[in-house]
């Protein structure tokens, strides 16, 4: 019998689940959003838009694989998605405590032991998914031992902020390390386009995605007015928590947005292109955090399989005449993307750059780089 | 909405009868098929002769043609009934052969028929090898290096370059027909020499033994959208056949970036190669880098789309068949949840495992290593939220015996090492073996290759089983660890015989039963969750249910309002055991809903209809066992249970069931008891004054002669415990009854033998019939082709009887009204009979449906199972009128054998039962009937020479006038010794050939075939000795290698050769069901 210590889960709404724990013993709270993906716990675990958030995953085998090894700069790891787990904790209805996998360094118990991030397994995490799907995405917290943190509301506080770097950095090239920028950015020797890319809490694969495709990635903090330097095309990055605390940031965009260079966004970088352009933004119920979410091109028979994280969406309705609706969602109708009629300015809602989840819409880093070509 | 024009009439080609590689997985698909072009007001023409599938029913396609899937029958349907569109991806390979064959000739296009969905370009480019690797070299996809060839010798020059182990395998083949590994010259003439019997091309690779075998199901609109509906692993790393192996869904040992890798690999290739509706494309993964290969692409629906569909709960016939007509993905909605698209991946939140059922040892001789070619006979499906719990249902749910992965009796395996390099179908039970053995998990990876998760997973069920066995005493066993025993798949056998230990055997129903109510006092008891395609984002409208220790909350409300009728399915398909207990099963749903109650399957067999959620109210995919059953019952509280038409299984649970005081509807279990406990139906038969072949179950040798000398040689002989090879034999001297009772059986009071008297010459006689407390309310009797000794399963079965007395017809009516009314019989049962002049003998009594059922329901077009459902519910029946069961027709049953997948299988029939499937069709007189049902089963009409041997002077008298009609049609008859001396002496010119025995005499037999002189071969025992069987078995087994027809019943083979040459085969009437 696999010796292991207990662990509750409380939500706030004293509803208590009880589990076991196999990551770090001790306790942590947060907001508790469930994710229906079938793989990418080490994706998932470092997607800073996890920030603040237990996660509860409805797969109910976690750790197969093990976790691959923390290769690469902090600033761009090779296999993860940010320098650290952002997720509170993890949440599973079964552990594996042998891994098996060519690449696994660890297993997934040491990785949360190493972070101090709890995990609990023994959970009915379905029971626990329909109870979030009712009541919508509620707080809660993880005891484990004696120790009660009490409940902690991420979205009460700018975590785009807390997820974003703290200086700019100039991305050269795959593989290369980043440079810190300091003072005035020259012009690609190369001649390449030079993409300025605003950090809410951005995955790695965002600037992988970009640097493959042979340009210069600037990326600043989230509310670094990246107005001071020239660049070729602007990305706004995805990010955890609430779009309205990015104020500084929706007020750049709002200023950039006058030079009618190619503006792109992801997730959070959807939202705050919307707000920008001065629509708003509301709280989903309990958000869509999978791989599975189908959403069509506005306008034609393209659909796609997208993988998604997000607990905020754009109004369609509040999207001035002169946007439009670029993806909807197939389930629930919500907006999975904007653009500009004119302008070359559009945003998607989920997540081309995948990793975790599926590849379909990788492509629209492609439409961004023909845009900057042109 | 996007559909521009839609057909008006639509051809569905079914699979014909079930075989191995190729099952009820498409009756399946093909019942979906039918339901989404009926949605759509299009007129459907089936051809299928499978008339025990529930896609041959009333009311699935507007007409339906119980006739052969060949190019020459189809041909004609289309002539006749002018359809303007085709499917041919719902029918299996045979489906697909056919249409490509119908397509090459022209036949489509000469009658405007338009091949809908997967355009016949791309299902040739995915079935000839050469052309689909360089196909997918096109968009830089790796297949395996094939090179193919037409000859032996450059099949040698071919494995010598790329070095062995090589593979070989035939093109256009189900299910890996003639394939297998090489590892020198010699294995690869032998298997290339097979393998071009079947095929005109044979492909030659490099093996790549020991990677990662992963399969996705991809759908793809005209639109160029797609989605993977699902991902599987297999459990056995690559070198045993999908069929095979042992598959979990979704994979469990990728990482996320292998996943997706993969995916992008499957979405590319299905839009390279431009597959409309569903394909699966098969990899070769490397478990130590991201190097893949990929194996095949399946352009059509297949055995693993219908588990694809099962395990996620998308219907992916019933898309594919939308998609074909012209719809996109995002016209269509998510049947689960109603609301949601089509378009989409399903999430799921639980795990699958697919385990294979074997029944080899049904078979002499045959060869018992599972490899590259498939030999399974059926499968299941166990769903559980931990992989322990699933597998562990998974092995109780294949029905052979075991109870898990532990806790099983002791298998003998001499050499564990060898056995887990060389699988067999015991494979899992070997790793079980080899752990307790003390093999470590990196020992047994390195033997089998099986990833370590698998195995590390497997021993977490191993060490449980451990910990418990250091109890001797419930009380003691920590309460944790009953909870943790369960959440690992534990049933409550396997905790009571780890704790109880040997006392368990003297009452294991009491123990078991302690364990229950034990673990029912700590709340240690399954909840009911509902597979919904989406991990619980959004709510499920269907309930399409399952059974888990690893949670706390049901998903469903129970009312306990007595509203609901649970009927138990049937199980894995096995030899004796398939798609017609899924017609009854499926039948009983319907009726019982239409009668207004709540409608409750349970079933575990993927391939199935009865397991389609929306054939009943609820459906719980889970095991048949006591325990599973009442823990079901006691939530669902249902008006009663119906065990009487998913064939043994729920039978065999009746006098459990009614202890526990559940209402099993019909006729009670104290008489089910009395009709299957031999000794009670014997004596019941006495006082009834009903006669019976003489019997007496015996406990040693001495008694067993002195019966014989009474009764007389042959005895059938059945041990109750067996140790290896077939279950019953038919002994003719005392020496085979000595060496088999040696050999087979362990004779001894704690293992008696029957022993029954054997009647030679007689007819066989099945009496189908519904009753109503002890009274007949429809019946029909069908006789056998064969005589007596062929199990009834493998017989021949024309209904209505043509050749009875109406002496015999009398009396079977009234001795079985006499046993209906002994057994006070409500419901469906079946009797079989032996006669002989006019005498008749009861040889077996089931009071539940019989195979047969959908056969005599459909011919007679009284549906035998709505009767006795209706009886069941307790409604009133009426009698059908008399007129009604006096047809002008014939229908005749044909079994289809699978012998040419078992290799080393001597193909000869006996007592036990050997074959997978079986037609149905129907004719105006027997000839007719005849041949349209032989021609369904693989034989084919021949033209150039017959080889015979005719077994013992009266088989050769049976076949003197087969053989007089073959000679005046013009055909070669060549013969060995005796048979050719008696043809001459007759007056029929036959050329003596030699058998193998003597190698030195000319023409040898053997040679005629691998000349392919000869295009039938008609070889039957002299009797059932051991020597005579082998004397002819290499004939006998050329000819199945060599796929050239086979015979080996006289009566049979008279049948037919009178059948083909009587009739011509354009004087054949392609008429449908509804034309009778």
């Amino acid at each position: 019998m696999q010796a292991s210590t207990e662990a509750l889960l409380i939500l706030e709404d004293g509803t208590i689940f009880r589990g076991r724990s196999f990551g770090y013993e001790g306790s942590a709270a947060g907001e508790v959003v469930f994710n229906t993906a079938m793989t990418g716990y080490p994706e998932s675990l470092t997607d800073p838009s996890y920030e603040g958030q237990i996660l509860v995953t409805t797969f109910p085998q976690l750790g197969n694989y093990g976790v691959p090894p923390a290769d690469g700069d902090d600033a761009l790891k090779d296999f993860f998605e940010g320098s650290r787990i952002h997720c509170r904790a993890i949440i599973a209805q079964d552990y594996a405590f042998h891994h098996s996998h060519w690449l696994a360094e660890r297993s997934l118990a040491q990785w949360l032991k190493d972070e101090k991030i709890p995990g609990i397994y023994g959970i009915d995490t379905r029971a626990l998914t329909k109870h979030l799907r009712e009541h919508g995405s509620m707080l809660g917290k993880i005891i484990i031992g004696s120790e009660d943190p009490g409940f902690y509301d991420p979205n009460a506080e700018n975590l785009i902020a807390i997820a974003s770097c703290d200086k700019p950095m100039v991305f050269d090239a795959p593989g290369a390390a980043p440079v810190a920028l300091d003072g005035t950015l020259e012009p690609d020797s190369q001649g390449r386009p030079t993409v300025a890319l605003v950090d809410c809490g951005i995955k790695h694969n965002i600037i992988r995605c970009l640097l493959k495709r042979g340009v210069r990635v600037v990326r600043v903090p989230w509310d670094y007015d990246f107005n001071t330097f020239a660049w070729d095309g602007l990305f706004i990055s995805n990010g955890p928590g609430n779009p309205d605390f990015a104020t500084a940031t929706v007020e750049n965009i709002r200023r950039a947005m006058t030079a009618g260079k190619p503006i792109c966004g992801i997730c959070m970088g959807n939202q705050l292109l919307a707000k920008a352009a001065g629509a708003k933004t509301y709280k989903l119920k309990y958000g869509h955090r999978s791989h599975n979410q189908p959403v069509r091109r506005l306008g034609t028979t393209q659909c796609f399989v997208t993988s998604q994280n997000h607990g905020f969406a754009v109004d369609n309705d509040t999207l001035p005449a002169d946007w439009e609706p670029l993806f909807i969602n197939m389930n629930d109708g919500t907006n999975e993307g904007i653009r500009h009629k004119s302008m070359p300015f559009f945003s998607a809602q989920f997540h081309p750059e995948a990793s975790s989840g599926p590849r379909d819409t990788e492509f629209l880093f492609d439409e961004f780089i023909a845009l900057l070509k042109k | 909405m996007t559909l521009e024009k839609k057909p008006q009439k639509v051809l569905l080609l079914g699979s014909g009868a079930l075989k191995i590689g190729e099952a009820g997985e498409f009756d399946y698909s093909g019942a979906q098929a039918l339901k989404a072009l009926r949605q759509e007001n299009i007129t459907t023409v089936l051809v299928n002769p499978n008339i025990a599938t529930v896609q041959t029913s009333e009311g699935m396609a507007d007409k339906i043609y119980f006739l052969p899937v060949t190019p020459y029958f189809v041909e004609r349907v289309i002539e006749k009934e002018r359809p303007d569109g085709v499917l041919l991806a719902f029918g299996g390979q045979t489906a697909l052969n056919c249409g490509v064959e119908l397509w090459k000739k022209g036949v489509f296009e000469k009658y405007g028929v338009e091949v809908l969905g997967t355009p016949v370009q791309t299902i040739m480019d995915t079935e000839d090898r050469e052309l689909f690797v360089e196909r997918l070299r096109e968009i830089d996809v790796k297949t395996i290096k094939s090179e193919a060839v037409e000859t032996a010798a450059d099949a040698l020059i071919v494995a010598n370059r790329l070095g062995y182990p090589v593979i070989v395998r035939a093109a256009y083949a189900l299910g890996g027909l003639g394939s297998g590994f090489c590892d020198n010259d010699d294995e690869l003439v032998a298997l290339v020499e097979k393998a071009l019997s079947f095929s005109p091309q044979v492909l030659v690779e490099k093996s790549l033994k020991g990677w990662k075998e992963v399969e996705y199901e991809v759908v793809r609109d005209r639109f160029d959208n797609c989605i993977t509906v699902c991902n599987m692993e297999n459990f056995d790393p690559l070198g045993i056949h999908t069929g095979e192996s042992i598959v979990v869904a979704p994979s469990q040992t990728l990482s996320n970036d292998d996943y997706h890798y993969l995916r992008s690999l499957a979405i590319k290739i299905i839009r390279h190669v431009g597959i409309v509706g569903e394909c699966n494309v098969q990899y070769a993964y490397d478990p130590a880098s991201m190097d893949y290969r990929v194996i095949e692409v399946n352009a059509r629906l297949s055995r693993s789309s219908a588990l694809a569909s099962k395990a996620t709960g998308y219907p992916l016939a019933f898309v594919a068949a939308k998609l074909a007509l012209g719809y996109g993905l995002f016209d269509l909605n998510n049947s689960v949840t109603q609301c949601t698209s089509a378009f989409f991946e399903p999430a799921l939140d639980y795990v699958v495992v697919k385990i294979p059922r074997w029944d080899l040892g049904k078979f002499h001789g045959v060869d018992r290593h599972i490899g590259s070619s498939m030999k399974s006979v059926g499968e299941v499906m166990a769903i559980g939220r931990t992989f322990e719990e699933a597998i562990q249902k998974g092995l109780r749910m294949i029905g052979q015996g075991m109870h898990g992965f532990t806790e099983n009796r002791e298998i003998s395996i001499p050499d564990v090492e060898a056995a887990l390099k060389e699988p067999t179908d015991k494979r899992i039970f070997v790793i079980a073996k080899a752990f307790k053995e003390g093999y470590t998990v990196d020992q047994i990876h390195n033997l089998t290759k099986i990833d370590r998760w698998f195995l590390y997973k497997l021993r977490n069920i191993i060490d449980t089983s451990a910990e418990l066995e250091t109890f001797n005493d419930l009380a003691q066993v920590p309460d944790m660890l009953v909870r943790i025993a369960k959440e690992q798949g534990f049933s409550d056998f396997q905790i009571a015989r780890s704790i109880f230990k040997d006392s368990f055997a003297d009452d294991t129903d009491g123990y078991i039963l302690k364990v229950r109510n034990h673990r029912k006092a700590l709340g240690i008891v399954p909840v009911v969750k509902q597979i919904d395609t989406l991990a619980a984002e959004y709510p499920a409208a269907t309930n399409y249910l399952y059974l888990t220790y690893n949670g706390t909350e049901n998903d469903v409300d129970y009312r306990g309002d007595k509203k609901s009728v649970v009927v138990l399915g049937s199980g894995a398909y096995r030899i004796g055991s398939s798609v017609e207990f899924d017609w009854c099963s499926v039948n009983a749903l319907l009726t019982a809903r239409r009668e207004g109650w709540r409608s409750v399957m349970i079933n575990y067999n993927p391939e199935t209809v009865s397991t389609d959620y929306d054939i009943c109210d609820r459906l719980y995919f889970d095991e048949l066992t006591y325990e599973r059953v009442m823990d079901i019952l006691e939530m669902e509280c249902p008006h009663g249970v119906i065990l009487s038409v998913g064939g043994q299984i729920p039978n065999n649970l009746a006098t459990r069931l009614d202890a526990a005081g559940v209402n099993i509807l019909g006729t009670t279990a104290a008489s089910i008891d009395r009709a299957e406990d031999r000794n009670k139906f014997s004596a019941m038969l006495d006082s009834l004054g009903i006669d019976q072949p003489r019997w007496r179950e015996l406990t040693d040798f001495a008694d067993i002669e002195e019966f014989v000398e009474e009764v007389g040689y042959p005895v059938l002989v059945r041990p109750s415990y067996v140790l290896s090879g077939a279950a019953m034999n038919v002994c003719s001297n005392p020496d085979e009854l000595r060496r088999f009772l040696k050999l087979a059986a362990n004779v001894s009071k704690k293992h008696p033998v029957v022993v029954s008297e054997f009647v030679q010459y007689a007819k066989e006689i099945e009496m189908d019939a519904v009753a109503d407390h002890g009274e007949i309310k429809a019946y029909a009797i069908s006789e056998h082709i064969e005589f007596a000794g062929v199990h009834s399963g493998d017989a021949t079965i024309q209904f209505p009887p043509q050749k009875l007395y109406v002496e015999t017809m009398r009396r079977i009516k009234k001795v079985s009204a006499a046993i209906a009314k002994a057994l006070d019989i409500s419901g469906p049962f079946n009797i079989q009979f032996l006669a002989k002049n006019n005498d008749i003998k009861v040889i077996e009594c089931n009071l539940r449906a019989s195979r047969s059922f959908p056969f005599v329901s459909k011919v007679l077009k009284i549906n035998f199972i709505d009767l006795a459902t209706r009886v069941m519910l307790g409604l009133p029946v009426e009698k059908p009128a008399k007129s009604a069961f006096d047809l002008d027709y014939v229908g005749i049953k044909a079994s289809q054998f699978s012998f040419s997948r078992l290799g080393g299988a001597d193909p000869v029939l006996g007592v036990d039962m050997s074959s997978t499937g079986e037609v149905g069709c129907l004719g105006d007189d027997t000839d007719e009937a005849v041949i349209k049902a032989l021609l369904a089963v693989g034989l084919r009409i021949p033209h150039k020479a017959v080889l015979m041997s005719t077994g013992s002077p009266k088989q050769k008298a049976d076949m003197l006038e087969a053989a007089h009609l073959l000679h005046k049609a013009g055909l070669t008859i060549y013969a060995t010794g005796g048979t050719c001396q008696y043809l001459n002496e007759n007056g029929i010119p036959a050329i003596r050939v030699y058998w193998p025995s003597t190698p030195d005499q000319m023409p040898q037999a053997l040679d005629l075939l691998h000349e392919r002189k000869v295009d039938l071969v008609v070889n039957m025992p002299k009797n059932f000795t051991g020597t005579e069987l082998s004397n002819g078995r290499k004939i006998r087994r050329a000819a199945i290698d060599l796929n050239i027809p086979l015979l080996t019943n006289s009566r049979l083979a008279s049948a037919f050769i009178r059948a083909f040459t009587n009739l011509p085969l354009d004087k054949i009437e392609i008429k449908s069901w509804d034309e009778y």
